[in-house]
């Protein structure tokens, strides 16, 4: 079966989602990423003609809640599990504006 | 050669809800950093957002207001982001199926109207803030986000700065028309991202022409700062063009990200577009969609109010008032609420419009809030806008008792009464100041009676004289014609 996914893709997929790859994962998962594409290519064989294109298996909508605030967790809780902190601020690597 | 600027403006916009677009938490300005946050908005995992429902309807108000096609079924897309502000690792937006479309707004531009094209508006939440004066790291406060952000893309239909400020005011006013956003520019409420290219053409044949290559500016939160940027790129670009008129244009050139640099006022190169912008939408299958009906629209239709350009057209008709007082009068719905009110309590709308202009605006200004804040009842200024219009009291006076009003709640005529403001219009009383300056300045009454070149100049120092001596009570139209009447006999 042609591979639909070829390792250039993967390696542009990889960037946009930034994860670094080796050449070896590179082929890898181009290989998977083609067989899971002509698995489920296999849909194409249906006749869809006149079926609603669908956005969810749920036949429900309009689920809301009311405006209304509550406080949930304190800053204490909220950083608990930060590897690192500045005061109250959760802290990253330098980002350059 | 010439050349046209060819502006579009993406505006977003925080709506002023309780709570965030999809989780409970405050959406408040100004707390201390990370205590606005829940576990939906610090991006944990096996955690489900659900839909503000207040949200979702201001949305809706503002594409009505917008003249939108309102969709009756949206849904919500995923878009990546990778930044620490956000920490899901994506945005939860709308992609295909904005909640509207196709609308437009018209803009008062140089008393012309221009119409501007809307290509959609449509919801999603804000990210956090960095902040970057920290020692050796950026720190991240999430209070911000998931934050209900109102995204406007309008069409490139806008053609000269004046254009652009007067759209993105427009925008401004009309979200604080319909109560769905404070619009705080310190706050960061709004932000704006200009699209600017140049057509350039040749007058000779109107028809041809191209493009010179787009540049988009993200995230100015001033004015000011559009204003510069807009102009700053105009020029940039007529440089560019002029410099290069055969390789500087849209199809030899990608589309360019640049950054306006506050303190230089210029903008900065930051990257070209085809090398990112790659967002990866996908539904999002955290959220149901949403469906409209009619019965529902229309009860958000019912909140619309009267809008700002129709409320401007409506007081210049009804109550002939000019563009300047006018635009005053209704750049704020409380301003032109409380205006409306003073005419309906029995006050002549000139009066009214100049009593709220000259000292309404001023004082609400100087307290730090709006004239309807100020605390004096419509009902109370329409009667100091009477005793006015009566000749009760001077133009002047009334200024004075405007600002007593914000002290006392006593009625503008006990006012005027206590503190002896009330203008004398009452002939008898005036008649004997009138014949002591009269006999007492036989020089300026001989140059009046002559009817020569001096004769303007003296008739003002003895209505002078007389407002003095009344001690500025007189009424100047009474004194005048009394005075008229003593010297010329006239009557
Ligand atoms: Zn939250």
């Amino acid at each position: 079966m042609p591979a639909k996914i070829d390792p250039d893709q993967v390696r542009r997929i990889a960037r946009l989602a930034r994860i670094n790859l080796t050449q070896e994962e590179l082929e890898q998962f181009s290989n998977q990423l083609s067989d899971i594409l002509n698995y489920v290519d296999q849909l194409s064989e249906l006749n869809t003609e006149g079926v609603e294109p669908t956005t969810g298996p749920l036949k429900i909508s309009n689920v809301f809640r009311q405006d209304q605030a509550a406080r949930s967790l304190s800053s204490e809780q909220a950083l608990a599990n930060a590897p690192c902190r500045h005061g109250d601020f959760f802290a990253v690597p330098k980002v350059l504006e | 050669m010439g050349y046209r600027p060819t502006i579009g403006l993406e505006i977003h916009v925080e709506l002023s809800t309780a709570s965030k677009m999809f989780c409970g938490c405050p959406n408040h300005f100004g707390d201390p950093p990370n205590s606005n946050v829940c576990p939906v908005c610090l991006g944990m995992p096996g955690v489900l957002p659900t839909m503000n429902r207040q949200a979702y309807e201001y949305a809706v108000l503002m594409g009505l207001a917008l003249n939108c096609r309102i969709a009756t079924f949206t849904k919500w897309d995923r878009k990546g982001y990778y930044y620490p502000d956000l920490p899901k690792n994506y945005q939860i937006s709308q992609y295909d199926l904005p909640l509207s479309s196709n609308g437009y707004i018209d803009l008062l531009v140089n008393g012309q109207t221009k119409r501007i094209g809307i290509t959609r508006a449509h919801l999603e939440e804000d990210a956090g803030k960095n902040v970057h004066d920290l020692p050796g790291c950026t720190g991240v406060d999430l209070n911000r986000a998931g934050v209900p952000l109102l995204e406007i893309v309008s069409e490139p239909d806008m053609n000269s700065v004046p254009e652009v400020m007067a759209y993105a005011r427009s925008m401004r006013q009309l979200v604080r028309y319909l109560n769905i956003s404070q619009a705080n520019m310190q706050q960061g409420h709004m932000r704006f991202e200009p699209n600017i290219s140049l057509w350039v053409f040749d007058d000779a044949e109107p028809d041809g022409g191209h493009y010179t290559p787009i540049v988009e500016v993200k995230n100015l939160n001033s004015f000011r700062s559009l204003e510069r940027t807009v102009a700053f790129e105009i020029d940039r670009q007529a440089g560019q063009w002029q410099a290069d008129p055969d390789g500087y244009r849209m199809d030899k050139m990608s589309k360019q990200n640049r950054g306006w640099d506050d303190v230089r006022e210029v903008t900065v190169y930051q990257r070209h577009k085809e090398e990112a912008d790659e967002y990866r939408y996908f539904p999002e299958p955290d959220l149901l969609p949403v469906e409209i009906d009619d019965a529902w629209l229309g009860r958000i239709k019912a909140q619309l109010p009267e809008l700002p350009i129709a409320r401007y057209a409506r007081f210049r008709k009804e109550f002939g008032l000019d563009e300047k007082l006018t635009t005053l009068l209704t750049s704020e719905r409380g301003t032109a609420d409380y205006f409306e009110a003073v005419v309906q309590a029995g006050a002549s709308p000139h009066r009214a419009a100049n009593l709220i202009q000259s000292q309404g605006l001023r004082l609400a200004n100087e307290r730090g809030t709006d004239v309807a804040g100020l605390g004096i009842s419509a009902e109370r200024l329409a009667g100091l806008c009477k005793l006015a219009d009566e000749d009760k009291v001077s133009a002047t006076t009334a200024a004075g008792i405007f600002q007593a009003m914000l002290e006392s709640d006593d009625p503008p005529e006990k006012i005027a009464q206590d503190r002896n403001l009330m203008q004398v219009s009452d002939t008898s009383a005036l008649e004997a100041i009138v014949a002591e300056v009269l006999s007492e300045n036989g020089k300026a009454v001989a140059d009046y009676k002559s009817g020569g070149k001096k004769a303007k100049k003296a008739r003002s120092f003895i209505l002078g004289q007389v407002m003095q001596r009344s001690k500025g009570q007189a009424n100047p139209k009474v004194a005048g014609e009394l005075i008229d009447r003593k010297v010329l006999g006239q009557t």
